[in-house]
């Protein structure tokens, strides 16, 4: 895939991955960059979709699903980072997988100085707690780190965080 | 806040109530809840919380979406159930037929001094849940309404949410096991069996 196509559909390939690992539950608070993944999760019949009010929800929500033999994928933006942090404390005592799909703000050209500090903070919130982190930043690398990142946490029993760029999201630009 | 008197014994509440568990999961949320469910008897398919606060009802939601032949009960108290006020609105939405919440409310936060709760100011959780559109809400303050609660919570259409007023009075600490990866891999290799090691 060239890089034109990739910056298109990297959002399908996530679909794709998730699909091919057996995820059937994807939980959300939304975010732009994961709107045609949350768009095409709610379409798909095999799989269970959840909307939250806030991050830290998906992440009890989704210890629960695991324990009930149910793979799932927690999709937020990075200002909603730090309101998971004590929950994963569940997924860290238990050895309990987590997949965290984080679009990201506050960095590559951000408009919003209110995005910036949880921004600049998210990996190394996710990393004072033990989350892995993978960065995002090519889309022609879509479907091999999200694969990586899955199969880390399903199979080694680790909360793993994918850190997809604003680079790879692109600008938000207000109306003028 | 009102005129009832809280009576209820929360150990004996929670006994009676799992007395008619049959095969149904069971999560707790930290702190008195997971001591009283532990009193109750040691169960594997009991799944008890020493931490993530807040997370119970909705930890509940993910394994009644992951088990939907399987009803869940969640015991939590009523601080636990108000750090997760926005999953009232989450489950409402997701709406599990499988999924009961038990909150035990002394009206107090129990593990760090008694310290009076939001419940105690007259905050109606039942009510919460209510307006988010929880199928059933119901409170209990009396025995003949505890020992009525037990089939709504495990046999009529979710999402349930039941309030049970208790009082105040000391009981004895009664810990589960606290090794998360212990309390995991037995409630899923009893749930799961040999899909468990997947």
């Amino acid at each position: 895939m060239n890089e034109v196509d990739a910056a298109i559909a990297w959002p399908d390939e996530i679909y794709g991955v998730l699909k091919d690992m057996d995820v059937s539950q994807v939980c959300y608070v939304p975010d732009a960059g994961h709107k045609i993944l949350i768009e095409r999760s709610i379409a798909d019949n095999q799989m269970t979709t959840v909307r939250l009010t806030t991050e830290e929800e998906g992440v009890a929500m989704l210890a629960g699903s695991w324990l009930g033999g149910a793979k799932g994928a927690l999709l937020m933006q990075s200002s909603g980072v730090g309101n998971c942090i004590n929950m994963v404390g569940i997924n860290q005592e238990c050895r309990i997988p987590l997949l965290m799909l984080v679009t990201m703000r506050g960095e590559w050209g951000e408009f919003n100085p209110w995005q910036t500090t949880m921004g600049q903070g998210t990996q190394d919130a996710l990393e004072s707690v033990g989350v892995i982190v993978h960065r995002l930043d090519d889309a022609t690398q879509t479907a091999d780190t999200i694969r990586a990142a899955a199969r880390q946490a399903f199979l080694s029993y680790r909360p793993v965080a994918v850190l997809i760029g604003q680079r790879m999201i692109g600008y938000k630009e207000f109306a003028k | 806040m009102t005129d009832k008197q809280a009576t209820l014994d929360r150990r004996d509440v929670v006994s009676r109530i799992l007395a008619g568990r049959e095969d149904a999961l069971v999560i707790t949320g930290l702190g008195s809840a997971t001591w009283d469910t532990a009193a109750a008897g040691d169960n594997p398919l009991n799944f008890y919380l020493w931490g993530g606060m807040g997370g119970a009802a909705v930890m509940g939601l993910g394994l009644a979406l992951a088990q939907p032949d399987r009803r869940v009960l969640v015991i939590t108290g009523d601080g636990e159930m108000m750090m997760g006020l926005g999953t009232l609105a989450t489950i409402a939405v997701a709406a599990p037929s499988n999924l009961a919440v038990m909150v035990i409310d002394n009206e107090r936060y129990g593990e760090t001094g008694m310290q009076e709760g939001h419940t105690g100011a007259g905050v109606d959780l039942g009510g919460m849940a209510a307006a988010a559109g929880w199928r059933k809400t119901t409170i209990a303050w009396t025995e003949e309404e505890v020992n009525a609660l037990a089939p709504i919570l495990f046999k009529e259409p979710g999402p349930i949410f039941a309030t049970v007023k208790v009082n105040r009075d000391p009981v004895p600490l009664v810990l589960p096991a606290r090794d998360g990866t212990a309390i995991r891999a037995r409630f899923r290799a009893a749930l799961l069996g040999e899909k468990a090691a997947e």
